[in-house]
């Protein structure tokens, strides 16, 4: 009835025919062009999500039939001192990367931005080179300077009198090496989003601070860092959530099953090695749940965060 | 724009000059060392101290790496799988993203949500039931398996439709609709020509992220013949007896290919990505 009465008045103001056709037409062409992320992400996003829950509830090897056993894995998962040393492993490696990483593309950014500087156009592209590197590439050649007998890096320690390190065999040299290959890969990228942050800082706004007497330090901590808080948080959450998946390098740097002491398992190798090793399907599908829970959580905090910085100012 | 009474030898531009080059020599080195031991032979490197320039052995290496993995195979495979996932992830993205920003439906602004809300699920959480998905459909060992899940991806249709918010004014879609233009006309005549560098920055992220994946591309491509290039490096560096001249050789070559189309389009794609981060 309503709706009668509301296309009555449009047809009033002179709204033809055609434009209501064109409403229908927009929703028919919206649904259609957006329909194949949709349905991709059903078949191989949705369902194995759900899935993954379902099959978390059993004990299914891929020969043998499926038991269900309630919340059995996760109970044993929480008993499990090698998911926890995953954890740990994960936890340590994404904390020895992420900080010095975020701290020196801060840096460097600042360093790229400086007006006076020649070339900035060569350094942009030479901090970014090393994230165009795959990570199976970038294992092998830290492993290699990592190595304990023909490393370079213990030829430059012995310079300093330091005897040669085993890094593959301890547990801080292997978080240390595996750090170091993420920070090398990634440091580039996030200079080039926060150098692009601080670009896109109006001039007028230093100005205005110049005359009004602040020094270069408080211009730095009053102007630029709220100015580039949005993409600081950005990055944050996207080594957040590329740090908790890290798999390839400690794959590659100890060997599957993390190394004699599982000082490389991280959780997603855990995951990988129960499925696709052990064929312990169930089992490795509540490490995977647990792993998204920990992921969420993670950017519920992010976002927590960010809302109470927002509401202080 | 220098400013007045400056002089280049001031202290703090040294220092800053001095950092830059330490950063360009630590992102650089790596990519030299890679060669430098890719082009000595093996026991070369296990010298104290190791050899630090460039050797004559690069081929007898390169000849190693034929024999042991299948590498042009293995550099085709990847060639074909990171152009096919390039060119499906442009149109579909591009598409959907112009829906996003330019069609109104209802539900619209839910669905991109719910789009953005998708980007947050860590691929592991699905890793298990797709396997089986792309087991039933007999997909183990096929291309297939690899390229089908990535036709399209969130970040894809995310970065497209703030492109096209942003570049595309409304006046320009009315026009075109004036002119009679059906939906797809105004996507292909109006929306895509000037979203171009978007389309490929788009292109070049999605390529080299096709060509350096690993983890799924390890699950799904068990035999040798369909070894994407970073499986077939797995291989040779998972061998018995570590040679280390001839992994780093078969890095070298593996890695050459996506530096080359890097360096060419860098300018483009370092413009791109920082002008879609910002906006």
């Amino acid at each position: 009835m309503s709706a009668k009465v509301e296309l009555k008045s449009r047809q009033d103001l002179g709204v033809t025919k055609k434009t209501l056709k064109q409403t229908t037409r927009d929703h028919i062409s919206g649904y259609l062009y957006i329909s194949p992320f949709f349905i991709l992400f059903g078949i191989f996003g949705v369902f194995p999500i759900i899935f993954t829950a379902y099959i978390s509830f059993h004990k299914w090897n891929i020969l043998g039939a499926k038991e269900f056993i309630g919340f059995k894995n996760y109970q044993m998962l929480f008993t499990d001192p090698i998911f926890w040393k995953a954890l740990g492993n994960t936890f340590s490696i994404w904390i020895i990367s992420t900080l010095p990483q975020l701290f020196m593309a801060l840096i460097f950014a600042f360093i790229l931005n400086q007006a006076f500087l020649k070339g900035r156009e060569f350094f942009r592209l030479a901090v970014f080179l090393p994230n165009i590197t795959s990570v199976v590439a970038v294992a092998i050649i830290f492993g290699a300077i990592f190595g304990q007998q023909y490393g370079i890096l213990n030829y430059l320690l012995s310079f300093f009198g330091i005897d040669p390190i085993n890094w593959r065999a301890s547990v801080i040299g292997t978080h240390v090496s595996i750090a170091a290959m993420v920070m090398w890969r990634w440091t580039g990228y996030n200079t080039i989003i926060y150098l692009a942050a601080l670009q896109s800082i109006p001039k007028d706004l230093y100005e205005a601070a110049t005359i009004d007497g602040a020094s270069k330090a408080q211009q730095f901590f009053h102007i630029t860092i709220p100015m580039i808080r949005p993409m600081i948080i950005f990055t944050v959450i996207l080594s957040t959530i590329g740090g908790m998946q890290i798999f390839a390098e400690p794959l590659m740097f100890s060997g599957a099953g993390g190394g004699a002491i599982k000082q490389g398992l991280t959780m997603t190798l855990y995951l990988y090695e129960e499925a696709f090793t052990r064929n312990s399907f169930g089992y490795a599908s509540a490490i995977a749940w647990v792993l998204f829970l920990i992921i969420v959580g993670f950017s519920l905090i992010n976002l927590f965060i960010t809302k109470r910085i927002k509401s202080a100012e | 724009m220098r400013d007045v009474g400056v002089k280049w030898y001031n202290p703090s531009r040294i220092i800053t000059y001095l950092l830059l080059i330490l950063m360009t020599f630590l992102s650089v080195f790596p990519f030299y060392w890679m060669f430098v031991i890719g082009s000595n032979d093996t026991s070369a490197i296990n010298k104290f101290p190791p050899a630090m320039i460039p050797g004559t052995n690069f081929f007898v290496n390169a000849q190693k790496v034929f024999d042991n993995i299948e590498f042009f195979r293995a550099i085709m495979n990847s060639i074909v799988v990171s152009s096919l996932i390039t060119l499906s992830v442009l149109f579909f993205c591009s598409i959907a993203g112009f829906a996003f920003a330019k069609l109104e439906f209802k539900f619209r602004n839910g669905l991109f949500v719910f789009l953005l809300a998708t980007m947050m699920v860590p691929s592991q959480l699905g890793l298990i039931p797709s396997y089986m998905i792309i087991s039933k459909l007999g997909w183990i060992n096929s291309l297939n398996a690899v390229i089908v899940p990535a036709m399209v991806n969130a970040f894809g249709v995310f970065w497209m439709r703030q492109y096209i918010s942003a570049t595309i004014p409304n006046e320009l879609m009315d026009a075109g609709r004036m002119d009679g233009a059906s939906n797809f006309r105004l996507y292909w005549n109006v929306v895509l020509p000037p979203i171009r560098p978007a389309l490929a920055t788009l292109g070049l992220i999605t390529f080299m992220n096709v060509w350096n994946d690993f983890l799924w591309p390890l699950v799904v491509l068990k035999d040798r013949s369909v070894h994407t290039i970073q499986i077939a490096l797995r291989t040779l560096n998972g061998a018995y007896y570590q040679d280390f001249a001839m992994i780093l050789a078969g890095t070298f070559m593996a890695t050459l290919p996506i530096l080359v189309v890097f360096l060419i389009f860098s300018k483009q794609f370092i413009a791109g990505l920082t002008e879609g981060s910002v906006k």
